[in-house]
């Protein structure tokens, strides 16, 4: 019983916790891309990494918050149109290869020496020179709140109730601006280039243009998942690589591409799901099976399998429509 | 509906007189690349090279204001790539013979991409359809139209904006899916149509932004007999409406028909164009496009005499669909 309430309450840790938050965000943004667009984003990772640089090196330099949080969002749009500038012309297929190299480009130019004055290097940005001014906006004050089983800071460090607010805020009001764009017009156009950019072509609709909207939006919005990201831990180069890519795909792909609710289901079961894994590994496999270390590797491979589970039986996740599959 | 000043436009009256623009194009010498009296389309020296072999080879050709013109010619003749070049989804390659250019409305279109073509008024179609298969039909439909400002990002958030707008594309979607046997289908996904189908969604969404010159690639194959009497009814009431119509097609009866106009391609040149009863009886036109089929059929001169019935085009038909269906998938 003991075990039953601890899982439980270690459920309700993942699903709300502020790294949950970041993912979805980023997830909305790659579902801009992807879900919406048909535009194969292999380094979402990257744009949480520009905007989070973008909000952490504004602050440690003295710009308010509002300054930063501008010039993040400016960070990473003009991140995506480097990219998309030049790869958006060309077939599909070069955008996923420009995405990879380039998030790559800025995680190793982020983490070399020589930049560290300013990014910190492998090191990072330390929380404690970025995260002073949001904290100080804080309406709940100093002290620990208490609510159930959970006792966790009102303001103060990455787990507050302040950062969780913000953060699911963020989520509530990307959610509902996807929403409110892709059900029009605009997003008619996007779901037309998705499905064949010929055919929206010889319709008179203007494809590049479209696409590099797509990409700038997608990628402004992965770069507020980077400020929370950075809120919640701190800006280091390379915890925001390839891997967090991969997760970010998982989490819409789970919860359904083209979906407005997607990408916050996926995100909320993957690390929900994540920490049953390990929880239950820790509690019936026996150390001499599988010790402490050797659990976390375990839970990615259940990970990676589930995800090739999902793409093989479910392709349209779990809130996407099954009739849409039948076409691809 | 239409687009009755682009004739006017240009110091020529729009001739909704069927009869008239007949008689206008009768007198128009039967050579090839030959000038029209209200061209809407002009191209000149357009070429076009798979690696060696000259796919598109056109010196001249003018297109009637106006008219229906058939583009005609055997398989591999090079009328879909002449398609893509006018309409901006191929560029055409360095001419031999002189400088490349072609007009639409008075207006070049040498370094003009597919959607600003589409926008200006010249709509085509695919030979091997394009539908949005993960969208809805009527959503297919709404697509074609232009002028809808919610297109843009900004203003996409304000409904008030583009709501009217939207509904009164949609109302017209509505429309064409009912006269082209669609409306049924209106919220099945695309992709779930069949073959014909397709076609039929494609020839209807084209026409959402009311062009003044749609160019349909084969627009009846695989389309059912009965539906194809009613569908070319309704491209003679679009051309009526003051929408010029160039197709590729391989059924001469349809031809026969319904065009007022023949271009006869052959291995990428124009090497005939006259009035569709005549055209037949060309000597190039049998030597080029014939070639070793001498026993086919090109169409019965009885289709052309007054009072033919729907019943006779149907019996037509149904011989030709066979025919058809076997040639659509060499193409494919
Ligand atoms: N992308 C391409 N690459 C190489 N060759 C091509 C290409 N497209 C067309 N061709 C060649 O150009 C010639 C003309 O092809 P096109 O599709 O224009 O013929 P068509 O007149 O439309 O024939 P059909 O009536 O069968 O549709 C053919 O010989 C074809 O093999
Ligand atoms: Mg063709």
């Amino acid at each position: 019983m003991d075990f039953l309430q601890s899982l439980v309450i270690d459920f309700g840790q993942a699903a709300f916790s502020p790294l949950t938050a970041a993912f979805i965000i980023a997830a909305i943004g790659l579902n801009v891309h992807f879900g919406f667009t048909g535009l194969l984003n292999f380094g979402q990772a990257a744009f949480m990494l520009v905007g989070a640089y973008g909000f952490a090196i504004s602050q440690k330099f003295g710009a308010p918050l509002w300054a930063a949080v501008i010039i993040a969002m400016i960070a990473a749009a003009i991140f995506a149109l480097i990219l998309g500038l030049p790869a958006l012309r060309l077939r599909g297929d070069y955008l996923a290869i420009v995405t990879i190299a380039a998030a790559e480009i800025v995680r190793i130019v982020g983490a070399n020496s020589v930049l560290q004055p300013i990014t910190g290097g492998v090191l990072g940005v330390a929380r404690s020179s970025y995260a002073k001014e949001f904290e100080s906006l804080s309406p709940f004050g100093d002290g620990i709140a208490r609510i159930g089983p959970y006792a966790k800071p009102w303001t103060a460090g990455g787990d507050s109730i302040w950062l969780r607010v913000v953060g699911f805020g963020l989520v509530i009001l990307f959610a509902l601006l996807v929403w409110l764009v892709t059900r029009g017009p605009w997003g008619r156009v996007l779901k037309a280039i998705r499905e064949d950019e010929d055919a929206a072509r010889s319709l008179g609709k203007n494809v590049y243009a479209r696409k590099l909207q797509a990409l700038v939006v997608g990628g402004v919005v992965g770069g507020f998942g980077g400020i929370i990201y950075a809120l919640s831990a701190s800006v280091q180069p390379d915890s925001l690589g390839r891997t967090t890519t991969y997760l970010i795909w998982t989490c819409l792909l789970l919860g359904g591409a083209a979906t407005v609710f997607g990408p916050i289901l996926g995100s909320v079961i993957y690390f929900v799901g994540r920490i049953a894994i390990q929880d239950l590994a820790r509690q019936f496999i026996p150390p001499e099976i599988m010790n402490s270390q050797q659990v976390p590797q375990f839970t990615w491979i259940l990970v990676g399998v589930g995800l090739m589970l999902i793409v093989i039986f479910r392709p349209q996740g779990i809130l996407g429509n099954r009739k849409e599959m039948a076409f691809e | 509906m239409s687009d009755h000043s682009s004739g006017l436009a240009h110091g020529y009256p729009y001739l909704f007189d069927r009869q008239a623009l007949r008689a206008q194009l009768a007198v128009v010498d039967r050579i090839p690349g030959v000038a029209k009296p209200d061209p809407i389309l002009k191209v000149s020296n357009m070429e076009r090279e798979f690696g060696g072999l000259k796919a598109v080879d056109v010196r001249h050709l003018e297109v009637q204001r106006g008219a229906i013109t058939a583009l005609i010619g055997p398989n591999g003749a090079g009328k879909t790539t002449f398609f893509n070049l006018i309409t901006g989804f191929d560029r055409p390659s360095a001419s031999h013979s002189g400088p490349t250019g072609w007009e639409f409305n008075g207006r070049s279109l040498k370094h003009t991409g597919a959607a600003t073509v589409a926008r200006s008024g010249m709509v085509r179609t695919f030979q091997l359809t394009k539908v949005l298969s993960r969208m809805t039909v009527v959503d297919n439909m709404m697509l074609g139209a232009q002028d809808q400002p919610g297109e843009g990002f900004l203003l996409s958030f304000l409904r008030p904006v583009w709501g009217p707008r939207d509904k009164a594309i949609r109302e017209r979607a509505l429309e064409l899916l009912q006269r082209f046997k669609l409306y049924e289908k209106k919220d099945d996904y695309a992709g779930s149509l069949s073959g014909g189908q397709r076609k039929l969604l494609e020839m209807a969404r084209a026409l959402m932004s009311n062009p003044s010159l749609v160019m349909l690639d084969e627009p009846m194959a695989g389309v059912n007999p009965a539906l194809t009497q009613s569908l070319l009814d309704h491209v003679q009431e679009l051309r009526d409406d003051g929408t010029t119509v160039l197709f590729v097609e391989h059924d001469m009866h349809m031809v026969r028909f319904i065009s007022d106009w023949v271009v006869v391609m052959a291995e990428g040149r124009i090497v005939a164009e006259a009035p569709p009863a005549e055209v037949m009886k060309d000597q190039a036109v049998i030597d080029a496009y014939l070639g070793a089929h001498h026993d086919t059929d090109l169409g019965d001169d009885a289709l052309l005499a007054e009072g033919e019935s729907l019943d006779a085009l149907v019996a037509q038909g149904a011989g030709q669909i066979t025919r058809r269906g076997r040639g659509a998938r060499q193409d494919g």
